[in-house]
């Protein structure tokens, strides 16, 4: 009978472990559920608002006070010269656009492939898919010498006749970019829809938070034929949002790649920029989950080491991918011999920013493959932080090389000069603070966690035995 | 290069890049590097001075600039001949195409490269793109002190900060010429005017003219064995040509 006992023990135990390890497995009551995510809301302390404040005033003044200040001077007073035309703006352009990436790419793909660890997180994704494009938005105008006339980029219909060139990677960008705002913010929001009117009936009467809830909401009650109507939606958006994305990076990429540059007219440039995109977008997402879950209320729960595990799995393989992409590159256009390409190369490694070069390499490249092959080290909320922001700082850098730095040897010599940043530093720590901020912002509005997902997946998870062994199995809900 | 398409519903010629009807040859030979052409076409431009600061970080806005390079290490050094490098007036530019604005078209009737300042947005993608590096921005507003607005050639726009511009081959000299001809009843003589840096050129290395007329002093002077063309296997078809090896 003994031995009977220790086995019923290491049942419990290995059940308990399960529980422990796997937030499928750990179901609690949906009352009690939905609670944690309402608090999760509402549990502000005096250091967010602090915080809050900071950024608030880092906007104002580096954002729209430095902007303000170009607009009125001229584009004089940030660094971009002849050769170097285009500067830290396009840098922080194609940088937000890369973190806005991961999150259609850990919401859609995820989704479509059934990947049961994404529940919890997909919309403290999507959320940096929308508010990255902000950025990259605010980041592209800037750049504009006449910003107050960019509406001529719109195809409007005016009396003169006068018509965007749609030869020029601008105007497909412009298309591009505003596409994926909108269809990533479509895809934000159907899969919100049920969260708000979940807040909605958990919400007092008379507060404005219950008339923005109850507005958005659309009037969702959760029948069987709004839950159809839903799940339609948000299956024909998953699928369609997929290739819209690696076109956004296609696209971007091809501003560079279209033109007549060394460094620039490499055929590869749409697949390493999607990859790079990819790249930097993961980082992100890892660094936000990691805040997320050591500063808001009951994220312990929601967000657990099997989830910073997977991310760390997916960071390791795209980082591979990427190093391939790098690589081919690099091999393609020093083997096509160009002189002007060759003189480029050298120059990236060897030139004065060569350092950041190397930088590059090591935090994209060397650092994941050096933490994130262990289990343990990699579901580490903090260091995945940690690779996370260096692989941001590592991705950046890469695009100041393909940028600023490839811009400064061009095939006039005489023209050879480097580029000093000037104001858009600031307007740069601008975007990055006005980030934050969105985020902080929508983390008191907007449930962080999708609760019905996690429901939806718990309910479909269940522990079952089979002989003396329990097992996981999941059901097909949908 | 003209591509015929024959697609079933759609039957149209494509004219892709054609040769210039104005332009230009410079003779490196006998360019003194004086830089006569640079203050000429600053003061027909209407180009501003940006101050030696912005000059010297690669701010400066001339149209047209005198190039000289030295060969092999101090103290066997040799000096390149000088060469003046101003806007190529490409038959098939790179710099028109990416133009988002629509700002930097080709014109039909002089068949040159133009910039429209008021279409202007200010992406700067036109100058990215030109692998001559001869397009100019303006990164400010720049002062004109008194006296000098009273030189302001008032043929010629003044620009204001955002946009961009370059040399025009002097398109205000052209039309002028053209106007008086047609007035006349006959065609523009060869050498009967001529851009602000051909005419103050001291030691006449710069000839301009029709290059599709090829009894033109232009089109001769290109013709000969010592005439090439800048970049020319990026098969923009510049409209200059440069003189050299005599």
């Amino acid at each position: 009978m003994a031995s009977t006992a220790t086995h019923h023990d290491h049942e419990q135990d290995h059940i308990a472990h399960l529980r422990e390890k796997h937030l499928m497995l750990d179901p609690l009551p949906r009352g009690r559920m939905n609670e944690m995510v309402m608090e999760s809301m509402h549990d502000t302390s005096w250091k967010f608002w602090v915080v809050f404040g900071i950024l608030s005033v880092i906007v104002a003044v580096f954002l729209f006070g430095a902007w303000g200040y170009m607009i009125a001077n001229g584009l004089g007073v940030a660094g971009v010269n002849r050769p170097s035309y285009w500067g830290i703006f396009l840098v922080n352009t194609v940088f937000w656009i890369g973190i806005s990436h991961a999150g259609t790419f850990i919401s859609a793909i995820l989704r479509v492939f059934k990947a049961e660890f994404r529940r919890p997180f997909t919309r403290a994704a999507e959320l940096m898919t929308t508010f990255g494009l902000v950025q990259a938005g605010f980041s592209i105008f800037m750049h504009m010498g006449r910003v107050w006339l960019s509406y001529w980029l719109m195809p409007i219909p005016n009396q003169r006749g006068l018509w965007p060139n749609f030869h020029s990677p601008l105007s497909w960008d412009l298309l591009a970019i505003t596409t994926y705002l909108l269809s990533s913010t479509m895809y934000l929001f159907l899969p919100l829809i049920p969260d708000l009117a979940m807040a909605r009936d958990r919400t007092p009467d008379g507060t404005w938070q219950k008339t923005f809830y109850r507005v958005l909401a659309l009037g969702f009650r959760g029948t069987e034929g709004e839950w159809t109507h839903l799940r339609h939606a948000m299956n024909i958006f998953a699928f369609a949002i997929i290739p819209v994305m690696f076109s956004v990076h296609t696209i971007v990429s091809w501003d560079c790649a279209a033109a007549t540059r060394p460094g620039w007219n490499s055929t590869i440039f749409g697949p390493y920029f999607v990859v790079g995109a990819l790249h930097s977008g993961m980082g992100a997402v890892a660094m936000v989950l990691a805040v997320v879950q050591s500063r808001m209320k009951h994220m312990k729960y929601f967000i657990r080491g099997e989830h910073f595990d997977a991310l760390g799995m997916l960071m390791l393989l795209v980082s591979m991918t990427w190093a391939y992409f790098f690589f081919n590159d690099y091999m393609v256009q020093w083997y096509g011999g160009d002189k002007w390409t060759q003189q480029l190369l050298h120059f990236h490694e060897a030139g004065p920013l060569g350092w950041m070069w190397f930088a590059m390499l090591i935090f994209n490249v060397a650092i994941p493959w050096a933490t994130l092959w262990n289990k343990k080290w990699r579901s580490n909320p903090w260091l995945l932080f940690g690779v996370g922001l260096l692989i941001n700082f590592g991705m950046w850098f890469e695009r100041y090389i393909i940028i600023p730095i490839s811009l400064t040897i061009n095939r006039m010599p005489f023209t050879w000069r480097m580029y000093t940043p000037g104001v858009e530093i600031y307007l740069g720590i601008g975007t990055v603070a006005f980030f934050i901020l969105l985020y902080m912002g929508a983390s008191r509005l907007i449930p962080l966690i999708p609760v019905w997902e996690v429901q939806e997946g718990q309910m479909a998870h269940s522990l079952k035995k089979y002989g003396r062994e329990t097992v996981v199995t999941i059901s097909e809900l949908e | 290069m003209t591509t015929e398409l024959k697609i079933s519903e759609i039957s149209a010629n494509f004219a892709e890049g054609e040769q210039g009807k104005w332009g230009m040859a410079i003779d490196m030979d006998i360019c003194t590097g004086c830089q006569a052409c640079v203050a000429a076409c600053a003061m027909e431009n209407n180009v501003p001075f940006v101050g030696e600061a912005d000059s010297g970080y690669g701010r400066s806005m001339h149209w047209i600039r005198t190039e000289r390079f030295w060969e092999g290490e101090f103290p066997e050094i040799k000096m390149t001949p000088y060469q003046p490098v101003l806007c190529q007036q490409c038959g098939h530019a790179p710099c028109e195409p990416v133009c988002p604005a629509f700002a930097t078209v080709h014109s039909q009737a002089e068949a040159l490269n133009l910039q429209v300042y008021n279409r202007c947005v200010g992406t700067r993608y036109c100058a990215n793109n030109c692998p001559y590096q001869v397009r100019s921005f303006n990164w400010r507003d720049y002062e004109r002190p008194e006296p000098l607005p009273n030189q302001l050639n008032p043929d010629v726009t003044v620009r204001r900060r955002g946009v961009m511009e370059k040399c025009t081959f002097c398109i205000q000299r052209i039309h002028r010429a053209e106007d008086v001809a047609k007035s006349e009843g006959r065609e523009v003589a060869d050498g009967e005017f001529a851009p602000a840096c051909a005419q103050a050129c001291p030691a006449d290395a710069i000839v301009f003219g029709r290059i599709d007329d090829p009894e033109s002093a232009v089109s001769k002077m290109a013709r000969g064995a010592r005439g090439f063309h800048l970049l020319e296997e990026l098969g923009t078809l510049p409209a200059v040509t440069y003189l050299k090896g005599g």
